[in-house]
């Protein structure tokens, strides 16, 4: 048997983690900016944050170009939008954009691992949380991405989320105040670049509220 | 007795039978578990009185860090060290194994261990396991016969040089030695030396990281610097801490004693001769 040579992959993983928190009045979502393949550092300052609309912002790991493609695609879908609607879209509908964009390529999939937040149209903190091909929920917090392992649990430690099949239905909103969701936003990050190779250098934080959208930086390991 | 010929291997040598098995396996699907591996950046290099050793402290698991603080500057002899990269229980059972040797032939000889001697054991075992033996080594040290420095590939190969660096960050330290190794470096230029080399391991390799381990052997004397840079320390602490509640119950606390089944009679009968 002649020996077989590994075959050629569209896809890459470069890497990086993204959690996205919502509360009563505003949502966090944050990312680190380390972008890597392999055992290499590409960029330590690539920003996996996207602002999608007024009230909703994407973050996302996994193919930095299928991510690329993808945010690109929701650019111009959400500028269609605008001239026919005349209006920013709302993150529940930008939710349900992103999963069709997704389940649209369910054979030839975009590699990317996705957490939507924003504020919904009363004003509540919204994150939605996706698989590559288009899964979606609506959820009071999440992490993906390559330290999502190591955040999630400690998160559903400390934010204990209702079950969706309560009836009538609970709000999924963290009752943490703006200060303590950033707060721990940081530890998770600080944690999982402890232990997660791929997760570092810098983490980018973006938080929505009624004032607008404002976004902080802390360092983080460069190891 | 009677199948002899077909059961016993007609030559001397070591059977690899098992891993031929087990690469047919991983063919199939059936992965073994994955080992801890030590991403690694080791280095070493030859100044004016002697050999400096330095290493990472990182010790990974595919992409979890399983160790932040190991220790990969391992003892051969109280004249010669050796660092270790690769499957940390083939660095670490290799070094111990020779290690053991060379203090049995000390007792024999009654004579310092010699580099080279530490060299060709280590070769004779990785080359007779055929690379399977997952370690890839920079020995170092003083013997009576001058400092030496010799780099051992996983299959038994081996180097002798001024300066080596080994493991998956020995491009970027090979880069600081190129651009700045000279000879007769003092011993403190030495260490900077080292320290940066492996700096640009633990900054630029994903499998090196955390700490800078550094040994300076001498002539007659050895300086071990565990944890001789902490260039990684954690960036945010809350202030406020976290609480863990306990949420398992307590549902019963009474404890019922096993009963015993055998009655062990004192004094039974002699065992026969």
């Amino acid at each position: 048997m002649t020996k077989q040579h590994p075959a050629w992959s569209p896809y890459d993983n470069n890497g990086g983690t993204c959690v996205a928190i919502a509360g009563a009045d505003y949502c966090v979502t944050a990312a680190d900016t380390r972008m890597s393949t392999g055992y290499s550092i590409l960029s330590r300052d690539y920003s996996k944050i996207i602002k999608l609309a007024d009230k909703c912002v994407m973050a996302s790991s996994g193919f930095q170009a299928d991510v690329k493609a993808l945010q690109k695609l929701l650019a111009a879908r959400h500028l269609i939008y605008q001239h026919q609607h005349n209006k920013q879209m709302s993150c529940p509908a930008m939710g349900q954009l992103l999963s069709n964009t997704l389940y649209y390529k369910r054979f030839f999939p975009y590699y990317s691992f996705n957490v939507l937040g924003g504020l919904d149209n009363e004003g509540k903190g919204c994150v939605y949380t996706y698989d590559a091909v288009g899964s979606y929920e609506r959820v009071g917090y999440s992490s993906q991405g390559s330290g999502s392992t190591l955040i999630m649990p400690f998160l559903d430690n400390q934010l204990k989320s209702p079950s969706p099949l309560l009836l009538p239905a609970q709000d999924a909103v963290t009752p943490l105040s703006e200060a303590e969701a950033v707060d721990l936003v940081k530890t998770c990050f600080a944690s999982a670049t402890e232990r997660d190779i791929y997760t570092g250098d810098k983490l980018e934080i973006v938080v929505l509220n009624k004032d607008g959208i404002h976004r902080e930086y802390m360092e983080l390991r460069k190891d | 007795m009677s199948n002899s010929a077909i059961d016993v291997p007609s030559r001397g040598g070591f059977s690899f039978d098992l891993c031929r098995r087990n690469d047919m396996l991983a063919k199939k699907g059936v992965n073994l578990p994955s080992f801890r591996k030590t991403g690694t950046t080791i280095v070493g290099l030859i100044f004016q009185d002697g050999v400096i050793l330095g290493a990472d402290t990182r010790a990974t698991e595919g992409p979890i860090v399983c160790d932040k603080n190991c220790e990969k500057i391992h003892y051969m002899a109280p004249n010669i060290y050796c660092c270790g990269a690769g499957t940390a229980a083939d660095t670490e059972a290799v070094t111990d194994m020779v290690s053991s040797q060379l203090q049995l032939h000390r007792y024999h000889t009654g004579r310092e261990s010699r580099v080279v001697t530490a060299l060709t054991l280590l070769k004779k075992h990785l080359f007779n396991y055929q690379g399977y033996v997952q370690a890839a080594l920079v020995l170092g040290g003083v013997d009576c016969t001058g400092p030496h420095l010799h780099t051992i590939y996983p299959h038994g190969s081996t180097d002798t040089l001024p300066f080596a660096t080994m493991g998956s960050g020995s491009l970027a330290a090979m880069a600081m030695f190129e651009s700045k190794y000279k000879e007769g470096l003092t011993k403190d230029e030495g260490i900077q030396l080292v320290v940066d080399a492996i700096c640009s391991g633990i900054f630029n390799d994903l499998g090196s990281g955390s700490n800078v381990d550094v040994c300076v052997i001498t002539k007659g004397h050895k300086e071990y610097l565990r944890n001789h840079l902490l260039p990684n320390p954690r960036t945010f602490v809350n202030a406020k801490g976290y609480s863990f509640p306990k949420k398992t119950e307590v549902l019963l606390t009474k404890i019922t004693p096993l009963r015993e089944r055998v009655e062990v009679v004192e004094g039974g009968d002699a065992m026969e001769e």
